[in-house]
């Protein structure tokens, strides 16, 4: 029972922790309840889906169809986090002074609204999919009865949950002029961590040639299995045996994005005189 | 630019590297060969062959992979070349019993 909460726990952090940083970065902005609900909804309902075909996907680009997959789920994750990011750089300060007004939110384009709900469908999906793959397989072997499995994965689930809230509820304590800067920065590197993956799962698949020695090694100073290092893998992508190639999507990824803000930031000053580009992180 | 030069730089080696099939199968939560030995300096393709009836995925730190391989079916990572050591892997849904690790010598 407690392999199961383990297993569940892992996989519900990583979208927890996700989700958390993403509600924690749109606070103020109207609607995003809803759409932080729909995407969750959405992502559970894929991830049943994607969990059922993983036989099928398996099979595409003779073989590699699962690599190719995920590099596409967490592609358009990527692009979708550089926009809420690129858009925030736009949006943050008019963000920061509305949320002081608990009453008056931020009214937001679909666009915006619409990325945020994706992302967080992509994590749910991406996480949510090989929880029933692996809660399938565990209910089918006889070992255990469906109600050990069943509470083993709502006890592990639940601790998912209360991790991502505690990160939200942490984060929503940072004063409003620093908060849409801390939560940039947490995106950014969300964002680069999901590119380095992506470079991972190429390799893996032999779609990019590029394999050979990790860049370097800090497994013995912060392996990945312990809890540090996997928080930080979760949340800004460490590796502690990247490949060159894995380092260079990371580091790519993570100029671009912070160019994209600070140019949507200086877009603003001059529209708005005397009104600051509103991220000062990195 | 400089990414470019990077990108030149890491070309030459996979095209060194000929390929080498190494197969493990996976039943009853164990892998077999539990220790399979590869060659050094080599890509490596790893066909997994699942024939539990349920999912299992294939990790390892040390490798830096990570793939579900679903019940009754096959599927394969690429590693290396990689330089002789011992290299630790597990099933991460069958954690107690699916272990092993890579040998390259």
């Amino acid at each position: 029972m407690f392999g199961a909460s383990i297993i569940v726990f892992r996989e519900a952090l990583e979208a927890a922790l996700l989700i958390g940083i993403i509600a924690a970065a749109t606070q103020g902005l109207s609607g995003r309840g809803r759409w932080i609900g729909i995407g969750i909804a959405s992502g559970l309902a894929l991830s049943l889906v994607v969990a059922g075909l993983t036989d099928v996907i398996a099979q595409w680009a003779d073989g590699a169809g699962q690599e190719l997959f995920n590099a596409a789920v967490l592609g358009v994750a990527v692009l979708m986090l550089a926009w809420h990011n690129i858009w925030m750089a736009n949006h943050g300060k008019e963000m920061a002074a509305q949320a002081k007004r608990v009453a008056h939110s931020v009214v937001a384009g679909d666009a915006e609204l619409s990325a945020i709900a994706l992302v967080i469908a992509l994590a749910v999906l991406r996480e949510g999919s090989e929880t029933a793959l692996f809660l399938y397989g565990l209910s089918t072997s006889d070992q255990l009865g469906a109600m050990a499995v069943l509470s083993g994965a709502g006890l592990g689930l639940l601790g998912g949950v209360a991790a991502g809230s505690i990160l939200y509820a942490g984060l929503v304590r940072i004063p409003l002029r620093w908060l849409f800067g801390v939560t940039s920065l947490l995106v950014l590197l969300l964002a680069s961590g999901m590119a380095g993956q992506i470079a991972r799962l190429l390799i893996q698949g032999d779609i990019l040639p590029f394999a050979g020695a990790a860049l370097w090694d800090t497994s013995g100073f912060l392996p990945m299995n312990s809890a540090l290092g996997n928080l930080l893998h979760v949340m800004m992508g460490y590796e502690a045996r990247p490949s060159a190639m894995q380092v260079m999507f990371y580091a790519a990824t993570f100029c671009l994005i912070l160019l994209g803000m600070i140019w949507s930031g200086r877009v603003q000053a001059r529209l708005k005189p005397g009104v600051h580009p509103p991220i000062q992180t990195a | 630019m400089k990414y470019l030069a990077l990108f030149l730089l890491l070309l030459p080696m996979p095209i060194l590297a000929a390929d080498v099939d190494v197969t493990l199968v996976i039943k009853n939560n164990r892998f077999s060969p539990a220790e399979p030995h590869v060659p050094a300096g080599k890509k490596i393709r790893l066909v997994l062959d699942n024939q539990d009836a349920g999912a299992e995925e294939f990790e390892s730190y040390e490798l830096n992979r990570e793939k579900v391989i679903a019940a009754n079916s096959r599927g394969y990572i690429f590693i290396g070349p990689l330089t002789p050591g011992r290299y630790p892997f597990f099933g991460d849904f069958h954690q107690q019993t699916a272990r092993g690790v890579v040998i390259v010598e």
